[in-house]
C-alpha cells in the first residue's frame, strides 16, 4: 500500500494508471482483458456490450424516454361507415411502457456492474502483467468454474431466476404505487406518475380506503398473534403430552395428528368452508340432533368468523408445531426436569420455567418466520371466510388480511395502485415486526444463555 | 424424605391421570381425524349435492371416482391431472438443482456475494408472495409464454424459477456436515464439484428428499398462480384448478362428491409422501433451527 496509490484495484485507479488496453476499455468493453492475455473471455464481453447497444438503439432508448410521461396516446374509437362497426384504434398502453422501462433500467443497471466489474478485471490482470504473475489461461478460468468458483456455476441460474421473477416484478408492483393504475377514473390503458396520493389515500384515517386499511391492518396484527402463539404454545403441549413417559401409543397418536398435514391444506380448507355452511353438515346435524334451533353464523357474523377461523386455524397449525418442536424437545437436559422434580415443581411450573424459555430461547427464528407467515397467509382466510363478510361499500371484509385485501384489490378490484401501497405497507410492517423481535429476543441479545 | 412420599403413595392418582390423558388425546385424535374421514366418506357416497343431513352416506358407490376420470366433458379431471404430472416432475428438477446448489454455496464457499444473497433472500422473503404475481404474469406474456400449451412453461417457470430462494433448510443441513471430510478431499486431489457431488450429495438423502417431496408437491396445491396464469385456458388447468372449480356455485350439485373423490385421490400420494418423508422432515427442521 505504501509506495502508491496505484496497487489497489479500483475503477479510479485503473482509469488514472491504466495502460492503454485498460483505458480503452473504459469504451470497447473486454478490451483490457483482450490485450491481456485473455482473448476469449475479452471478446466475451466486447460481444456483450455489442448486444447492449443493439438493445439500446432498437427499443432501450425508446422505452427511456416513454418511461416519464409514461404514454399519452388514448385507445380511440373509430366509426367505420363503410362496415358499419366501431374500430378500434391502438393506444398507449401504461402498463408495458412502465414494465419494459423497468426492464430497460435493470439492463442499464446491469451493463454499469459488468463495466465495473471488467474495469477492474482488466487493471488487476496489467498489475500482474506487470508483476510477472501468472494470468489466468482460458483453460485455467474454465477449469475454476468447478473448484475454486463453483459457486458461480451453481448460483448464477437460481439468481438469474430470483433477479427476472422476483426482484424486477417487485420493483415493477413498487412502482405501480407512484402511479394513477387503477379501475378508479379509467386508468386502466393509460396512467401517470402521481408521486405519494395513494399512500396518504391509505393512511389517512377519515377517508374510506383509509379507515378500511387500519382497520384490516389491525385484525392482520390480532390474528398474527392469536395464530401463532397459540399453535405454538398448544403445539408444544401437545407434543409433551404425546413424549411422555407413560402415554401409550405415541406413533399412533403422532400418526393421527400428522395425517391432517398430509391432506393439501386447500382441500381441507374448503372442505371446512362447506362444512360450517349455514345449510351444510355441521349445522344440520347439530340441528337434528336438536342442539341448536337456528343454523350458527359460522361465516355470517363478523366476530364468529374472526374466531372460526383462529379455531380452524389450530387444527391446521398445531400438527406443524408438534412435528417441528419434538426433535428440539427431546434435546432439553434432562438434568434440568429432574432437578425441578426434585424442588418439587409441578407439570404447569416445569412447563413454563423450564420448556416454555428454552423452546422460546432455541426457536426464535422458527417463531418470527411462522409470526410473518401468519401476517401472510393467504389460504386460510380466502379459503375459509373469503375475507368476509364484507360490509355495503367496502372492498375488504371483516377478516381479510392485508394479503388477501392486496389479492382482491389487484385481482378482483383492479385497483392495481392501492394493492401495490397495501404491498409495500405489508412488507414494512413485517420488516419492523421481524426487526423488533429478532433485536429484543433472547438469542440476539444473549447467545450463551443456554449453553 | 418429601420425595420419597410422593413418589410412592399417589399411584392410584398417577392412574387418573394417564386414563385422563388418553381420553383426551382420544378426542383431539378424533377431531383431527374427523374431517378427512368426512371427505373420505362424501367421496363414496351416493346422493350428490353438498348440503346432508346425516354424517354416514345413504348408500355407497365408486361412480364419483369412474365420474372423475371418465367424464371429460364439463371438467376435463384426467387432462388436468397430466398437465400437473408433467408441470410437476420438470419442476422438482429444477427447484431440486436450485435448492441444493445455493444451498451448499452458501454452506460451503465464501465469497463476496454470500451476506449479501442471504440478506437480499430475507428481505424479499418478507413481501407478500404474490404481489410480484401480476408482474411476472405480464413479464411471461412479454416472452410469448400465456398462450396455449406455453402456459405449461409458464407455470414451471413460476414455480421453479424463485426456489433458488428457499436454501434455509438444505443450508442448516449442509452445515452440519462435518467440514474436515471435505478438506480431507480436497487435499487428496478433488475439485469442489466433486466434493458436492460425490461426498455432500450421497450424505444429504434426507434433505434431499425432503426438497424433491416439497418441490413436488407445489404445483399440486397451488391454485393462486395456476388461475392468474391459465385464466380460461380449461385445457391447460392443473388439478387445484379443477378442484376449486368444482366447488363454485355452477358446479358444485354435480360435482361435490367427485371434488370429495379427487382430494382423496391427489391427498393419497401426497400423504404417502409425507408420512415416508415424516422423519426427515423434523431432522430438516432441527438441523434448521441449530444453523
Amino acid at each position: 500500500m505504501g509506495n502508491s496509490g496505484s496497487q489497489k484495484i479500483s475503477v479510479g485507479n485503473a482509469v488514472r494508471y491504466g495502460d492503454l488496453w485498460t483505458k480503452l476499455s473504459m469504451i470497447l468493453m473486454g478490451a483490457g482483458m483482450f490485450g491481456h492475455q485473455q482473448k476469449i473471455k475479452g471478446a466475451f464481453v466486447f460481444l456483450i456490450e455489442i448486444a447492449f447497444i443493439v438493445y439500446m438503439i432498437g427499443s432501450g432508448i425508446h422505452n427511456l424516454v416513454m418511461l416519464p410521461g409514461l404514454g399519452s396516446v388514448e385507445a380511440g374509437e373509430v366509426y367505420n361507415e363503410a362496415k358499419g362497426i366501431y374500430e378500434y384504434t391502438q393506444g398507449d398502453n401504461s402498463l408495458l411502457i412502465l414494465l419494459y422501462g423497468v426492464i430497460t433500467l435493470f439492463v442499464i443497471a446491469a451493463i454499469i456492474v459488468l463495466w465495473i466489474l471488467q474495469m477492474r478485471h482488466s487493471y488487476k490482470l496489467q498489475k500482474d502483467l506487470e508483476a510477472g504473475r501468472h494470468v489466468p489461461t482460458f483453460k485455467e478460468d474454465l477449469y475454476s468454474l468447478i473448484n475454486g468458483n463453483l459457486h458461480i456455476t451453481l448460483m448464477t441460474l437460481p439468481c438469474l431466476g430470483i433477479l427476472i421473477f422476483n426482484i424486477v416484478p417487485l420493483v415493477f408492483m413498487i412502482s405501480m404505487a407512484f402511479t394513477t393504475y387503477s379501475k378508479e377514473g379509467n386508468h386502466l390503458m393509460l396512467f401517470d406518475w402521481n408521486g405519494m396520493t395513494q399512500f396518504y389515500r391509505v393512511l389517512n384515517m377519515n377517508g374510506n380506503i383509509g379507515r378500511q386499511f387500519w382497520h384490516v391492518l389491525a385484525w392482520t396484527i390480532v390474528w398474527a398473534i392469536f395464530a401463532t402463539f397459540l399453535n405454538y404454545i398448544l403445539g408444544m403441549v401437545l407434543a409433551l403430552v404425546i413424549n411422555r413417559k407413560d402415554t401409550k401409543a405415541k406413533g399412533f397418536w403422532r400418526f393421527c395428528f400428522v395425517l391432517s398435514i398430509a391432506v393439501p391444506q386447500f382441500v381441507s380448507l374448503m372442505v371446512m368452508n362447506i362444512m360450517l355452511q349455514p345449510h351444510g353438515a355441521v349445522n344440520v346435524i347439530l340441528q337434528n340432533l336438536g342442539w341448536i334451533a337456528e343454523p350458527i353464523p359460522f361465516w355470517q357474523d363478523a366476530m364468529l368468523a374472526r374466531i372460526t377461523i383462529i379455531v380452524i386455524n389450530l387444527w391446521v397449525g398445531i400438527p406443524y408445531t408438534m412435528l417441528q418442536v419434538t426433535g428440539i424437545l427431546q434435546n432439553i437436559p434432562s438434568e434440568l426436569y429432574e432437578a425441578a422434580e426434585m424442588d418439587g415443581a409441578g407439570p404447569v411450573t416445569t412447563f413454563f420455567k423450564i420448556t416454555l424459555p428454552y423452546m422460546l430461547f432455541v426457536t426464535t427464528p422458527y417463531l418470527i418466520t411462522s409470526f410473518v407467515g401468519n401476517i401472510n397467509n393467504f389460504n386460510v382466510i380466502y379459503l375459509l371466510s373469503g375475507g368476509g363478510p364484507t360490509y355495503v361499500g367496502d372492498t375488504a371484509g371483516q377478516t381479510d388480511l392485508l394479503v388477501t385485501w392486496l389479492y382482491k384489490l389487484t385481482i378482483d378490484q383492479q385497483y392495481y395502485n392501492i394493492g401495490a401501497v397495501i404491498g409495500i405497507l405489508t412488507f414494512i410492517v413485517l420488516t419492523v415486526v421481524t426487526l423488533v423481535t429478532y433485536r429484543n429476543s433472547s438469542s440476539y441479545k444473549n447467545e450463551e444463555a443456554f449453553m | 424424605m418429601s420425595t420419597m412420599v410422593k413418589k410412592n403413595a399417589p399411584s392410584a392418582r398417577k392412574t387418573a391421570v394417564n386414563v385422563l390423558v388418553h381420553l383426551l388425546l382420544a378426542l383431539l385424535a378424533f377431531v383431527w381425524v374427523m374431517p378427512i374421514v368426512w371427505i373420505v366418506l362424501t367421496s363414496f357416497r351416493k346422493e350428490p349435492g353438498s348440503y346432508v343431513n346425516t354424517f354416514f352416506p345413504k348408500g355407497y358407490t365408486v361412480n364419483n371416482y369412474v365420474k372423475l376420470f371418465t367424464d371429460r366433458n364439463v371438467l376435463n379431471f384426467p387432462k388436468m391431472f397430466s398437465n400437473t404430472l408433467i408441470i410437476a416432475i420438470v419442476c422438482c428438477l429444477i427447484s431440486t438443482f436450485f435448492v441444493l446448489s445455493v444451498a451448499y454455496s452458501l454452506s460451503r464457499m465464501r465469497f463476496k456475494f454470500r451476506k449479501p444473497y442471504m440478506n437480499i433472500a430475507m428481505i424479499l422473503g418478507l413481501f407478500p408472495g404474490f404481489m410480484a404475481m401480476v408482474a411476472q404474469y405480464y413479464i411471461l406474456k412479454a416472452m410469448g409464454l400465456t398462450e396455449g400449451s406455453m402456459i405449461r412453461i409458464a407455470l414451471i417457470i413460476v414455480y421453479s424459477a424463485c426456489t433458488g430462494l428457499g436454501f434455509q433448510i438444505a443450508k442448516g443441513f449442509f452445515d452440519t456436515i462435518p467440514k474436515s471430510i471435505d478438506e480431507a478431499a480436497i487435499i487428496d486431489g478433488a475439485t469442489q464439484w466433486q466434493v458436492f457431488t460425490r461426498i455432500t450429495i450421497p450424505l444429504s438423502k434426507p434433505i434431499i428428499i425432503y426438497t424433491v417431496l416439497t418441490s413436488f408437491i407445489a404445483p399440486w396445491v397451488d391454485f393462486i398462480f395456476a388461475r392468474v396464469i391459465c385464466r380460461a385456458n380449461a385445457d391447460q388447468f392443473t388439478v387445484a384448478i379443477g378442484l376449486w372449480n368444482m366447488l363454485q356455485k355452477e358446479y358444485i350439485n354435480q360435482w361435490y362428491t367427485c371434488f370429495a373423490a379427487g382430494a382423496v385421490v391427489i391427498s393419497i400420494p401426497i400423504a404417502a409422501l409425507f408420512l415416508y418423508m415424516q422423519r426427515y422432515y423434523v431432522e430438516g427442521m432441527s438441523g434448521a433451527v441449530k444453523g
